[in-house]
């Protein structure tokens, strides 16, 4: 761990090096567009977003007012608000637990050869490359409440009798499910192909070393894949979560939030109150909850980070 | 073995049964497509009355849908152009030019691609109202790049940096300057991880939807992603048959793209986690 710290500067002590102030002046050059731009769309927006939450903002004016935490303990205080930011939890925590769990399984399964392995790796790609509300379409369509497919299959299998009747979206409980079900359908294929790196990444020596000391299956398992897995298993579950954390667009398109809100998660509910109803500031105050993972999250980014530099 | 490829076909399955679903309901006759799944005789998976292309001719004659693909495709290049501009020299300064902090920056840079749409699409609604854009397209491309820049910054500064540098330096000693060694050298080097940058940068703005859903308000100005889901349903009308041939049509080129650049995108996300 310790020596290619020594070893790293050193190659910046070569003649070419002698240029390195212009160089770094030129570097300061290039880098200056993107960081301006970064800075003006990203960083001030984002301060923006907090500012926003603490006045009266409404859509229809530019006037504004401070008013303190207002927005926030009326946020609070709403049932919709904490069922809102209670499914987020479930939401993200359900489907990300099955994700990583399938996403195992399933690259496992693909890292063996097979005939059409190619076909079957773009064919299990689709739900994460078709743009989201696309996809979250043809779900909708699959969930329908007179024509749904599931249902026939059901009725078909005998588990829903004569009379009997699930409608998907229309129920807090089965709605949940659906979302959950689009948000594993579709978070997938992105956890899938990065354990499957971090699979191949793992070389053969280390398996045959084990072999060699007589390391049966479980122990190669839990002594080798899962320690030399951990940080890329890190990654996929960093960003599934972010990913599905922040949606809005399943819940938006499947269920709108409802039966009576009963489904919304954070982001929709800011969107259903900061830009259908127009009111800004408290829009702006419901997105605020979701910063607290976000700097979570980046924290464990940059651990990650900071370890693969040094290792 | 049986249940390795029992396991591959179910997942398999489960991944691409919306869009077979997609598929056979864009060609299905509206009497085979709405008969109720209460009546289990009429099996929907297959057809039960010939193929018809009346939703196709739907979807291209009677709606907006081309107008709404030549929207995306032109905000989506002036996006590719913007993250372009901003991001290769900022992915070359990272990569070669700013050693050790160059390499804090970046995963800053990287962490921007962390703070979602969901969050800064109330702040940026009071932006494009005080710059005039709201349900312009303009405000599309001014926003866009705020997802495109930072992810294609960090994956071409990760394909710059797999250049030997050599090459660089041997063009500098035969008396190119720095920038000369960029653009004769370095940069027709790059092709494949600008190529990378441009598919992802377009695909990104292809698939966006809640800035899109938030600043654009007519009908013709939407971009795809919003203007099948939103334009297409109306009220309790739904045309299925178009909105799924719409879906369809929109996603399999996507998923073909991405299946070519896909090593290169893993490469983008895992970070040096692997090595």
């Amino acid at each position: 761990m310790a020596s290619p710290d020594i070893a790293l500067p050193r190659p910046r002590a070569t003649p070419v090096e002698a240029l390195s102030r212009r160089d770094l002046r030129l570097g300061k050059v290039l880098l200056a567009p993107a960081l301006t731009y970064i800075f003006l769309l990203v960083a001030i927006p984002f301060l923006l977003a907090v500012f926003l939450s603490l006045t009266n903002s409404s859509a229809g004016s530019l006037d504004f007012s401070f008013v303190g935490l207002q927005n926030f303990r009326a946020v609070v205080s709403s049932p919709v608000f904490r069922r809102a930011l209670w499914n987020t939890f479930v939401f993200t925590f359900v489907s990300q637990a099955l994700v990583i769990v399938m996403g195992n399984v399933l690259a496992r399964a693909l890292m063996k050869p097979f005939r059409g392995k190619l076909l079957v790796r773009f064919l299990i790609l689709l739900p994460w490359a078709a743009p989201i509300s696309l996809a979250t379409l043809g779900w909708l369509w699959i969930f329908d409440s007179t024509f749904s497919v599931i249902n026939w299959l059901l009725k078909v299998a005998g588990w829903l009798g004569p009379g009997q009747w699930y409608y998907w979206l229309g129920d807090p409980v089965l709605g949940m499910i659906a979302i959950i079900t689009v948000h594993v359908w579709r978070m997938l294929p992105f956890s899938t192909v990065i354990l499957l790196a971090g699979l191949t990444s793992i070389p053969r020596e280390v398996h045959e070393a084990a072999d060699i000391d007589g390391a049966g299956p479980l122990a190669k398992t839990f002594q080798i894949t899962i320690p030399m897995m951990l940080p890329i298993l890190a990654v996929a579950v960093l960003f599934g979560v972010v990913f599905t954390f922040t949606d809005m667009s399943v819940v938006y398109l499947l269920t709108r939030g409802g039966p009576y809100n009963s489904t919304h998660v954070l982001a929709s509910l800011a969107f259903q109150d900061g830009v259908l109803g127009g009111d800004v500031g408290r829009g702006a105050a419901v997105a605020i909850f979701l910063v607290p993972l976000l700097v979570v999250m980046a924290v464990v980014m940059l651990r990650i980070s900071r370890r693969a530099e040094v290792a | 073995m049986v249940g390795h490829r029992a396991l591959i076909l179910g997942f398999t399955a489960f991944a691409i049964f919306p869009f077979y679903w997609m598929l056979i309901t864009a060609f299905k006759q509206n009497a085979d497509l709405y008969v109720g799944a209460s009546n289990t005789a009429h099996n929907p998976f297959v057809f039960n009355r010939p193929p018809t292309l009346e939703h196709l001719q739907i979807l291209f004659n009677n709606t907006l849908y081309l107008t709404w693909l030549f929207n995306t495709l032109w905000v989506g290049g002036l996006v590719v152009a913007i993250t372009l501009v901003l991001g290769v020299p900022a992915a070359y300064s990272l990569a070669r030019l700013t050693g050790r902090w160059g390499e804090r920056l970046s995963i800053g840079i990287f962490l921007t691609y962390l703070i979602p749409s969901t969050l800064l699409f109330i702040p940026f609604s009071r932006l494009v109202a005080l710059l005039g854009l709201q349900n312009q397209l303009w405000a599309l491309v001014l926003i866009y790049p705020t997802f495109t820049v930072p992810f294609c910054t960090w994956l071409l500064m990760g394909f710059l940096k797999t250049l030997p540098k050599e090459v660089e330096e041997s063009a500098m000693v035969d008396g190119c300057s720095r920038v000369g060694a960029i653009t004769r050298v370095v940069l027709p080097l790059a092709v494949p991880g600008l190529l990378t940058v441009v598919i992802f940068a377009l695909t990104l703005t292809i698939q966006e939807f809640v800035y899109s859903l938030t600043f654009i308000s007519s009908v013709g100005r939407m971009t795809v992603s919003v203007g099948v889901p939103v334009a297409l349903i109306r009220g309790d009308v739904y045309y299925w048959g178009s909105l799924m041939a719409a879906c369809l049509i929109t996603s399999v080129p996507l998923a073909i793209l991405y299946n070519f650049f896909l090593d290169r995108f893993i490469a983008g996300f895992t970070v040096g986690a692997i090595k």
